[in-house]
């Protein structure tokens, strides 16, 4: 390999930061890669991998403790500016001025660049139309959706051609739909430009789509190559499994993850479960597992074959990084009965002049999992708002457990859980002091409080005296759900709660939503992962405050018709079909 | 460095500066209109001009001598005597805050005056210490010319014997008025305010926000994020200074006996230094809450306390002179009192304007090493 | 009455939380008691009016015995420090220019033949007037001193009035300044706490999940209020200590009283504090609003200028201002030993801003339009 075709080149590289307990632990710990210039290169790991702070010393926003650092021929660490003015970077958040419009945040990025006037115009007008800005151009930043936000970030870095380019976990917390865009620029100028693109992601049908793929974990290389050649480690190891007739799939997908000496991962999908053996499982313990269900032989993918890496790696480090919260214990509810806990009538917020939710009507029965999926800015977290009294509706009929929070006595609150779309746990504390809080909050003391942390602290496998702010994510998540069913609560409302969060960690997250489910818990849920969309009962669609489709996954997947093959193009289907219909009427108005 | 670069990135830079300053509106608040209440309160409200101080007269001695003498206080422009029967009436109203303080004329003094020993008493209320020495100036002020007019008809005034009288001019400030030395004193204070209230905020602000992350994966240098962020706040600062000026000249009729250049020139500097002192702070600490606490601590507090402005450093103790020394904020008083009220005195100007400058240069400097692209 | 015990016990522990967020920074913790207690002792020694070593400059042309004696007079009151000896009235301008001379004071040369025969001797007084409060005390002793000296020369007055100053008997500014700070110097931070409370719970989006618990209005209000007030509390009393034993000012009124005033005026403060609080949306507009409230309610308290010499309009615009009644209240309480009779009033505006504020406040936690 030539230096003409390399873009980065890293050797022996370490970096370490202080940790709280003032120790130095290693971030990056020796790592030794060649990016190759002009194709799309993935990093993919789960939390706390080293994937951030690699692209920040590629970015030349870190200095590196050892190691060689070479980014297009420059050492970064030596003269970071050179490389500086020749990259494009997107860090996890991107630095969007909020209090400027769209247009101004281009106008700034492509000063800051010296794009020149000419070159900008025909710049500009590509950038808004692939990121479907073009509409919004004087909004100020702050007031777009996630997803638009996410967007605009790439479209800011993107407004010279770089010479590489450095995106972070771009599509984190990102509808499919934006996700789709987003990866459609980048894709189309990889393939007109050339452009030498680094990607961390932890979605794998992102990595995918790369030429060559990273994997890493606690801040080492564990393999490298392309797509094709790391997918074949899970050759002939995985299978769908289909459940009898009248059982959910995700009752036979709990059965199977918690077997993990026979099964490496299973997850429902289509109705079915999808699932990979062990190369050394016991072929009739197997069977006696499967207990006579059919199954199928299927293709492997990419996920199959990084869940079998990371299932490895923490049995040769005997590590806990993300084994499955233990089964809740089952929350004693009265059963009411067919009657719904929650009753949702012709609910509407308005804005000023904009509805954020429209009309919309659904019910959901006592322990059911119901999802609220949709696009950014569809009106879901305004929905959740709504139900959990922190907002008052503009009109329409409410009712949780047969009261409407806003209105309810405080007591009222004690029956809900609520888990909020980023980190709303008090980061200086520590998880004990949080938990012991929340407790109090809801009413516990004395030995009930002390019994209660206990238990989630066990649960969810928590160390208590451990600051909750520099967690890794998948351990915030875990610490906000022990937070919101501390006081065993009847309805768990949870918007967002896998956003940024690694595949091991979503596993064990649904394994307890699954348990909690059966304990008679009733949860309502928001997602951007629409695979996650498959552990539901029943799940709705909601797009511009509208609701488009409402129903159980395999009703909601025939809806969209022959794209529904899997959830995430049933779902852009549904959104597309919804938007074209209403751009439609009002043609017609 | 490409110098058309440069310029472009400082001018984009500065426009977006210039539109955050201008959509939040508690930034112009701060930046405009409390400077505007400031002058005025410090125009009009402030004053150690004791004016109509309320004196209480106990007269137990009722005789025309008496009451003559004591009829002297009416004469001052800056005493509102009034008259109750005894003295534990008096106490009563000083106790309740009902008045500054009582002159007893006890009921032997006109006895006692005709074989010249006549005595007054004099009780003030000390707990506001200098408005009760301001009321003792002017009873004794007062009482003066009816005193003299009694020696004077005694005749006793033993010959051969000259006294000594106090011929006083107060230079800069004939008329004593506080106004004349609160008002220039102002103008430091709103600077000061301009950077210890606004600038302190910008790199802190784009560090929580995390936009800073983004911004230093591009050409930007440094340095022209720093001057980016002064800039907008810098026309904030003239504005304020035009303002203050006008309202000296026109409003409080403060001489300006210094040059007008002098005192606009040394004015810009003290700004810098101002502003590169809270943009330092906020590249520093990282951290809205504790570079707000900062700029209050080190930078506002100080300027209003112990740079001279109101309490002159010539009463304090050698420590607090030293540590005064080190505070931008007391060069730039001193000189803007100077220029109002003497004159271009060039010892002084070139001292601190030199001593300014170095300040500006080592703020700029520092702010620009704190905000070095990165991250660790 | 098990109702009850929970009820405290959820408020207790949003009080526990508070201060552990408070106190686990150790920067916050420095931030909490080191700039009160240097503020006290800077202050304490900073803000002085009285004049102690103020320069002086003499041009003493008569040399006579008459101006030996007056200087050394004067010399020996430890008020003023002679800094310099001028030997010709052109090197006047010079010495006051540069603020090395507060004052000269100029004999002339037939000082001492005027007075020898009998004559008027004048004495010229040349006073930097670039502070003209500080000249015009420092104008007011040389004046007392030349009048004692007159009469110990013969030249009897008659009439002499003996000076008695109460609560104060040096009149000291000090001793009026100090006080003042115990309200004040605490009341900046409280109100900053306070007013960063919610704001920063708002920002960092933890305010929603306090409002998904059972927690009232009234108990989170109880919950962010207390931790605040005892900072303010505890602060107040660090600088009470500073004062009555660093600076040794003799403490006339009763402590339980003087906590009282304290108290309510720190009360007051957090509701103002929470108020902004609760309006601002993130932790910048709580400062910044906090900072434009700060300046005139201190400007018109009293704290540096008496109220009394201000125009009447605006000596009726402080009766909304409770740092008014604080700094009045505490002085009062501290240096003339009032009672609580003689301050009944002062707990009157303190008591209607927290009154108006706090309940605002509690409304405003659930009813600020997002």
């Amino acid at each position: 390999m030539s230096d003409a075709e390399v873009t980065a080149v890293a050797r022996d590289l370490r970096k370490s930061f202080k940790g709280p307990d003032g120790t130095a632990f290693f971030a990056v710990d020796g790592i030794s890669l060649a990016v190759r210039a002009g194709e799309l290169t993935a990093l993919v790991g789960p939390d706390g991998a080293g994937k951030t702070t690699l692209m920040r010393m590629i970015a030349g926003l870190l200095k590196p403790d050892a190691g060689s650092l070479s980014v297009l021929g420059i050492d970064v660490a030596a003269d970071p500016q050179l490389v500086q003015d020749r990259i494009s970077y997107m860090p996890q958040r991107f630095g969007l001025y909020e209090d400027l419009s769209v247009q101004e945040n281009l106008d700034l990025y492509a000063d800051l660049h010296g794009v020149p006037q000419e070159e900008r115009k025909e710049r500009f007008s590509r950038m808004l139309e692939m990121t479907d800005l073009a509409r919004f151009t004087k909004r100020p930043a702050g007031k777009l959706s996630g997803g638009m936000k996410q967007k605009l970030g790439l479209a800011c870095t993107l407004v010279r051609s770089p010479d590489l380019l450095l995106l972070d976990e771009p599509s984190v917390g990102v509808d499919p739909l934006s996700r789709r865009d987003l990866w459609k620029i980048v894709q189309q100028l990889v393939d007109e430009e050339k452009l030498s693109v680094i990607i961390s992601t932890s979605y794998m049908d992102e990595a995918e789509r790369c030429a060559q793929v990273f994997v890493m974990n606690k801040g080492r290389l564990l393999a490298s190559g392309q797509p094709d050649s790391l997918r074949s480690r899970a050759r002939d190891l995985t299978f769908t499994a289909t459940p009898p007739q009248g059982t959910p799939a995700r009752e036979l997908q709990a059965r199977l993850i918690d077997r993990p000496d026979l099964i490496v991962d299973a997850v429902p999908k289509g109705g079915n479960v999808s699932f990979i053996r062990r190369e050394d499982a016991d072929d009739a313990r197997l069977r006696e597992l499967l207990n006579g269900v059919p199954v199928e032989p299927r293709t492997e993918e990419l996920e199959d074959a990084f869940m079998m890496m990371l299932r490895q790696q923490e049995e040769q480090e005997g590590g806990t990084a993300a084994k499955p919260a233990r089964d809740a214990v089952a929350v004693e509810t009265g059963s009411n009965g067919d009657k719904p806990v929650i009753v949702v009538r012709d609910l509407v917020r308005k804005f000023g002049d904009f509805t954020a939710v429209a009309s919309t009507s659904f019910d959901v029965a006592q322990g059911e999992i119901f999802g609220l999926l949709g696009p950014n800015g569809a009106g879901k977290t305004t929905t959740f708002r709504m139900l959990c009294g922190l907002l008052p509706a503009t009109s329409g009929h409410l009712e949780v457990a047969g009261l409407n929070l806003r209105k309810a006595r405080a007591e009222a609150r004690g029956r809900i859980g609520y888990v909020s779309q980023k980190f709303a746990l008090y980061g200086n504390l520590s998880v004990r002091e949080n938990l012991e809080f929340f407790g109090g909050a809801y009413g516990l003391r004395g030995n009930a409080l002390r019994s209660r942390v206990a238990a989630v602290l066990e649960q969810f496998d928590l160390a208590p005296s451990a600051q909750s702010g520099i967690l890794p994510a998948g351990y915030k998540q875990r610490l906000a759900m022990a937070t919101g069913l501390l006081h065993e609560p009847d309805i768990l409302f949870l918007d967002e709660p896998t956003s940024g969060i690694d595949p091991l960690a979503r596993r064990a997250f649904w394994r307890t939503i699954t348990s909690l489910a059966q304990g008679g818990v009733t949860i309502v849920i928001t997602t951007h992962f629409m695979e996650e969309a498959e552990y539901c009962d029943r799940i709705a669609i909601q797009d511009a405050g509208e609701m488009l489709a409402l129903g159980a996954p395999i009703d909601v997947r025939k809806q969209a018709g022959d794209v529904g093959r899997d959830m995430n193009s049933a779902f852009i289907a549904i959104v597309e079909q919804g938007r074209a219909e209403r751009d439609r009427q009002k043609a017609a108005a | 460095m490409n110098v058309s670069g440069f310029a472009t990135r400082l001018v984009a830079l500065t426009r977006k500066e210039t539109r955050q300053m201008l959509r939040d509106r508690s930034n112009l608040i701060v930046g405009l209109l409390l400077p505007v209440v400031l002058i005025l309160l410090f125009g009009y409200g402030l004053s150690f001009d004791v004016t109509n101080a309320r004196v209480t007269v106990v007269l137990e001695d009722t005789s025309p001598t008496a009451r003559n003498v004591v009829a002297g206080l009416h004469g001052s422009p800056y005493l509102a005597p009034s008259w109750v029967a005894s003295m534990a009436e008096a106490e009563r109203m000083v106790r309740a805050g009902q008045t500054d303080a009582i002159l007893r004329v006890p009921g032997d003094f006109s006895r006692r005056l005709a074989a010249g020993d006549g005595q007054l008493q004099l009780l003030l209320n000390g707990v506001d210490a200098s408005t009760a020495s301001a009321i003792e100036g002017y009873v004794s002020g007062a009482l003066a010319v009816p005193m003299q007019q009694q020696a004077d008809r005694a005749g006793n005034k033993p010959s051969g014997i000259g006294a000594i009288t106090i011929v006083q001019r107060m230079w800069f400030n004939e008329a004593g008025e506080s106004t004349w030395y609160l008002v220039p004193g102002l103008i430091v204070l709103v600077i000061t305010l301009i950077g210890a209230f606004l600038t302190s905020l910008l790199v802190a602000r784009e560090w929580e926000r995390g936009t800073l992350e983004s911004l230093f994966v591009t050409p930007v240098r440094p340095l022209e994020l720093v001057f980016s962020k002064l800039a907008p706040y810098v026309v904030i600062g003239v504005i304020d200074i035009i303002v203050c000026l006008l309202a000296a000249k026109y409003l409080f009729q403060v001489p300006m006996r210094g040059s007008l250049w002098v005192i606009i020139l040394s004015s810009l500097l003290y700004l810098l230094v101002s502003l590169g002192l809270g943009l330092f702070i906020s590249a520093a600490t990282r951290n809205q809450f504790a570079a707000s606490q900062m700029a209050l601590l080190v930078s506002f507090m100080p300027a209003l306390i112990l740079s001279g402005f109101i309490f002159d450093l010539r009463n304090t103790p050698l420590v607090i002179q030293v540590i005064s020394q080190f505070l931008p904020a007391t060069h730039f008083m001193g000189l803007i009192k100077t220029l109002f009220m003497a004159g271009d005195y060039w010892p002084d100007i070139l001292r601190s304007c030199s001593i300014l400058a170095l300040y500006a240069i080592v703020l700029i400097v520092l702010t620009r090493r704190s905000l070095a692209k990165r991250l660790d | 009455m098990t109702r009850l015990i929970v009820y405290i016990s959820q408020v207790l522990s949003l009080i526990r939380k508070e201060m552990l967020t408070l106190v686990k920074d150790p920067a916050n913790r420095t931030l909490l008691f080191v700039p009160a207690i240097m503020q006290a002792l800077l202050y304490g020694y900073g803000a002085t009016l009285d004049l102690t070593h103020a320069p002086y400059a003499v041009l003493d042309q008569s040399r006579g015995a008459a101006s030996t004696e007056l200087l050394a007079r004067l010399d020996g009151t430890g008020v003023f420090q002679r800094t310099a000896t001028l030997t010709s009235s052109s090197q006047i301008a010079a010495r006051i220019d540069s603020g090395e001379a507060l004052l000269v004071i100029s004999i002339p040369s037939d000082f001492e033949t005027r007075l020898a025969a009998g004559q008027e001797a004048p004495l010229q007084l040349i006073l930097d007037g670039r502070n003209s409060t500080t000249a015009s005390l420092a104008s007011a002793y040389v004046g007392a001193i030349v009048t004692s000296w007159n009469s110990t020369r013969g030249i009897s007055a008659q009439i002499t009035i003996e000076r008695r100053a109460w609560f104060n008997p040096n009149l000291e500014s000090r001793w009026n300044m100090m006080p003042a700070l115990i309200a004040t110097l605490s009341m900046i931070q409280t109100l900053m706490l306070a007013a960063l409370s919610v704001a920063r719970e708002r920002e960092q989006g933890t305010f929603d999940q306090l409002l998904v618990t059972p927690l009232t209005p009234l108990q989170i209000l109880i919950g962010k209020a207390v931790p605040s007030m005892l900072v303010g509390m505890l602060q107040s009393t660090l600088i009470f200590l500073i004062i009555r034993f660093w600076f040794q000012i003799p403490m006339n009124g009763s402590v339980w009283l003087l906590y009282l005033g304290v108290g309510m005026f720190t009360l007051a403060s957090i509701g103002i504090g929470l108020s902004i609080s609760a309006v601002s949306l993130t932790m910048q507009q709580a400062m910044l609003y906090t900072f434009i409230l700060l300046m005139p309610l201190m400007l018109l308290s009293g704290l540096l200028t008496p109220v009394r010499n201000m125009p009447e309009v605006l000596q009726v615009v402080t009766y909304i201002n409770p740092v008014r009644f604080g700094i009045d209240l505490v002085r009062r309480v501290y240096l003339e030993g009032a009672t609580f009779a003689d301050i009944a009033f002062n707990f009157v505006p303190l008591l209607a801003v927290g009154a108006v504020t706090l309940p605002l406040a509690a409304w405003l936690f659930r009813n600020r339009l997002s």
